[in-house]
């Protein structure tokens, strides 16, 4: 554990000032014990410390396990949960994106029609015979480009960020469907297709999806960025206290401008997956709602919706839940429309516990 | 009995007499932390008593156990005007008569003063609020603690002063015969807390029984007829009138005898030496107009004011947080003019900010992270890579060189008490090496062991060279430590007290020019 991640911890004799830390180790960075409580028993003091060192692991744990079951044992095999990395990965990858946003009491809600965009753009340069090699290229300048977009409107115009990303994701969305006329945009031969087809032969008879070799790479990145870097401790800065940050030296706007564009180019990136997995970009439906599922994810994972406090392990539980639910629920014989139901409840429920987490909520 | 001066008389009514209040025995166990230990306590009516301690004594938990907030542990008792009562709730509280005033005042800003005095027990007429109702039986009381505004004025409209009386009008209409008051001053001005001092006393002359909650000594002789110290959750004694003393009470406090609160040992003559940081004719063009002054390497020079005064808004013109609209700044003789606070601090001025959790800190961050954050850019490798290493390195060594009481540099920094926060700040700012430091409110706050330690941190900076600035409104602090006042009111400098003027720096000194009587 380094110096830089937010512990959880209580050495103040007068317990009760201070409400046990409002934990952010998901898995890999278990919080110090905490032995203060606001009037909680000595059970629910223990149950909180173990809530906030292991996050929603033991959810994710339960929930494969269960479906394995109830499924007729076909759930836990290697080809399915190469089908659930593979689900989950581009959610994954916008959702890390998401976490940085997050983080710094921001929201993106634009992902999934940046995602589409950029797919459109994509295949429509992998269309053009001499310049089809640029197509990743634009993909993610696309996605970038929004995004950083976004950020001004956030950062500098001061605009709150739900209503920037709100009118972008109507105004993007647009623009996909735009830039096909509104048609899907299909190339049989594209060059990169590999990418969201084939994977990594480790054995004989199995592979790893490069999906999610892509989306484990982009969450190693972001935890590298956001826990071993200036910019990192900057960005929990900024979202822990933006005025304090600002006083501290920090350019505020600049690290907003950054998460908002690297949120635009991780939507780019989903685009690529996207469009490398279809063959084709649909400017109406590709990524439709996909913000959704990618916010869901942060949330899951433990990142507080107020900024400061989170973990991109976190965020990976959180979107491979999200994924085994609906892998799981396929394949123990749910509809589609109680599906819907489900996941909406799990989320619900996964706040109520952040609530629970972090107490009431009131910081001495 | 006069409404004015605490006559010894006042402390006399429990020859014989039932307390209003008597907690004894409490203790108050948290998983691995024992906050109370034992702890009796006695309030009487018509008497201030007056609780004490360093931030971490106790004081809340014992305070969150009356209120019904916690639950003490078993064998303890509380009984009010003599009959054992079972506090089990914020309910059991109030029916008990018991009212708490926290320094975060829980009140609703949206609604008028009478339905916050009404808040939970709404009159209502056929299903509709009684507004008029409400409002009529408020009156009497507002009219008893002489407020100037009425029943129907918006909360969110008054200020914090205004709020306490509507606090102090809720627990009046609850029949509240014991009122605990939790530094009721610390966001009031020198004229609302005279107000709030003359409404306390009015208070005990009517029979009730104030528990005062204040580090602030001062405020403890004007108003206290008994003190009670607790210590690291024990009671460590109680003090009456005649016995007051700030030695006494710092004694009690700490535990040992503070052989000198203010420290003074860097070299006075520095305000003849050469100037680090000279301010030309700065003005934000509203609340600040054109300032100058000059301030010397290793001096300490106080800026002294009322609250409102523009004390504030001048440092943070001078750290460039708000945009100036005139005037110059040369650092060490060369022209500076910084327009975000890193400019500033690139320059070589930091500045410590009087809203210590607001404005200064990232609670939710560690110790470690809270004094590295100015400085990892500079310690970082290629690629902005954090330097770990160096980071602990200085953590360590700041806990070192400011004592600061935590576990580790990894603890959290929003579990601390108030000093070692401040500690934690201060660090963070002379991480970078500035050459001028500008201090804000630097004790507010904080416990007096501590200030006792930040007042000798500022020493040492002064000796090491450091240009030292010192907005404070604690007189006595600033007459302890500055070499050289300024002092400002309304917006400008009004006068200055020491250094060459051959003006001693004292209270009265520095009030004439704060109050405007100089001639």
């Amino acid at each position: 554990m380094s110096d830089f991640e937010p512990v959880s911890g209580n050495t103040n004799p007068e317990p009760g000032s201070v409400l046990a830390g409002t934990g952010t180790g998901t898995g890999s960075a278990p919080a110090a014990p905490s032995h203060g409580g606001a009037g909680l028993s000595a059970r629910q003091v223990r149950l909180r410390a173990t809530l906030q060192a292991t996050g929603m692991l033991p959810v994710l744990i339960i929930l494969a396990v269960g479906f394995h079951l109830l499924g007729g044992h076909r759930f836990l095999t290697a080809q399915n949960l190469s089908i659930v990395a593979q689900q989950a990965s581009i959610n994954c990858v916008l959702a890390a994106g998401m976490t940085f946003v997050i983080l710094t009491g921001g929201i993106d809600l634009s992902v999934g029609s940046i995602l589409a965009a950029s797919a459109m753009g994509a295949l429509i340069v992998s269309l053009l015979p001499d310049f089809s090699g640029l197509a990743i290229p634009v993909c993610l300048g696309i996605g970038a480009g929004i995004g950083a977009l976004n950020g001004l409107l956030v950062a500098y115009a001061k605009l709150p960020p739900f209503i920037v990303t709100l009118g972008s994701l109507t105004a993007v969305r647009g623009l996909a469907r735009l830039m096909g006329s509104d048609n899907t945009v299909f190339n049989p031969n594209l060059s990169y297709a590999w990418l969201g087809n084939d994977g990594l032969h480790i054995l004989p008879g199995f592979a790893i999806p490069w999906l999610a070799i892509v989306a484990m790479v982009v969450i190693v990145l972001s935890w590298y960025v956001l826990r071993r870097t200036v910019l990192g401790v900057r960005i929990y800065a900024v979202g822990g206290n933006p005025a304090a940050a600002r006083l501290a030296g920090i350019n505020v706007p600049l690290i907003l401008l950054f998460v908002y564009a690297l949120s635009g180019a991780l939507a780019g990136l989903g685009g690529v997956l996207s469009s490398a997995r279809l063959y084709a970009a649909n400017g109406l439906q590709l990524g439709q709602s996909y913000e959704l599922d990618a916010i869901a994810a942060v949330i899951l994972g433990g990142t507080s919706f107020v900024g400061g406090v989170g973990s991109i392990w976190g965020t990976l539980v959180g979107a491979l839940i999200i994924a085994v639910l609906s892998n799981g629920l396929i394949l123990v014989g749910v509809s589609d429309i109680w599906q819907f139901i489900v996941k909406g409840l799990v989320i619900i429920g996964a706040v109520a516990l952040d609530r629970f987490r972090q107490g009431s909520g009131v910081r001495t | 009995m006069s409404a004015s001066a605490p006559e010894p008389d006042a402390a006399t009514p429990r020859a014989g007499a039932i307390a209003a209040l008597e907690m004894r025995g409490i203790s108050k166990t948290f998983p691995g932390v024992r906050a109370l230990s034992n702890v009796s306590l006695q309030a009487y009516p018509g008497e201030v008593l007056a609780l004490m301690g360093e931030n971490g004594a106790g004081k809340s938990t014992l305070m969150k156990i009356l209120s019904g907030a916690y639950r003490a542990d078993p064998g303890g008792t509380i009984a009010v005007n003599g009959q054992p009562v079972s506090i089990d709730g914020p309910q059991a509280a109030k029916s008990a008569g018991i009212s708490i005033i926290y320094q975060e005042l829980a009140l609703a800003p949206n609604l008028s003063v009478a339905e916050n005095i009404y808040l939970g027990n709404e009159l209502s007429h056929a299903g509709q609020l009684d507004r008029k109702a409400m409002a009529e039986a408020c009156r009497p009381i507002l009219e008893r603690l002489g407020t100037p505004f009425g029943p129907n004025t918006l909360v969110g409209s008054l200020s914090i002063a205004e709020q306490q009386l509507v606090e102090i009008a809720r627990a009046l209409h609850a029949k509240s015969r014991i009122l605990v008051l939790d530094e009721p001053t610390t966001a009031l001005s020198a004229r609302e807390t005279d107000r709030l001092f003359a409404l306390v006393r009015q208070l005990r002359n009517e029979g009730i029984a104030l528990i005062y909650i204040s580090h602030r000594m001062a405020e403890i002789y004007e108003l206290a007829d008994r003190v009670t110290v607790l210590r690291d959750g024990s009671c460590v004694g109680t003090l009456e009138r005649e016995e007051l003393s700030a030695d006494a009470i710092v004694r009690l406090m700490v535990g040992r005898e503070l052989s000198s609160f203010y420290t003074k040992t860097h070299d006075a003559e520095a305000v003849l030496g050469p100037v680090v940081l000279e301010v030309d004719g700065i003005t934000d063009g509203a609340r600040v107009k054109p300032c100058s002054f000059a301030l010397h390497r290793g001096e300490v020079l106080g800026v002294a004011g009322l609250v409102g005064a523009g004390r504030t808004e001048l440092a943070r013109l001078i750290f460039g947080a708000d945009r100036r609209a005139g005037g110059s700044i040369k650092l060490e003789g060369k022209p500076i003019a910084p327009r975000t606070p890193k400019q500033a601090l690139d320059a070589g001025i930091a500045y410590l900010t009087e809203d210590r959790k607001g404005l200064g800190l990232f609670l939710d961050m560690s110790c470690g992270s809270n004094i590295n954050v100015g400085v990892i850019d500079r310690d970082a490798a290629a690629g902005g890579r954090l330097n770990l290493q160096r980071a602990r390195e200085r953590a360590m060594g700041a806990f070192q060189a400011f004592r600061v009481r935590a576990a580790s540099p990894l603890v959290q920094v929003g579990s601390l008490s108030g000093g070692n926060q401040q500690k934690v700040l201060l660090a963070r700012l002379l991480e970078t090496g500035p050459k001028v430091l500008i201090l804000d409110e630097p004790t507010r706050g904080v416990d007096v062991g501590a200030k006792s330690e930040i007042y000798r941190i500022i020493d040492e900076l002064a000796s090491k060279g450091l240009g030292v600035l010192m907005i404070s409104s604690d007189l006595p602090e600033i007459v302890g430590i500055c070499d050289r006042v300024l002092v400002m009111r309304e917006g400008s400098i009004a006068g200055e007290v020491g250094g060459t003027t051959g003006v001693p720096v004292t209270q009265e000194n520095v009030m004439v020019h704060a109050a405007g009587l100089a001639a």
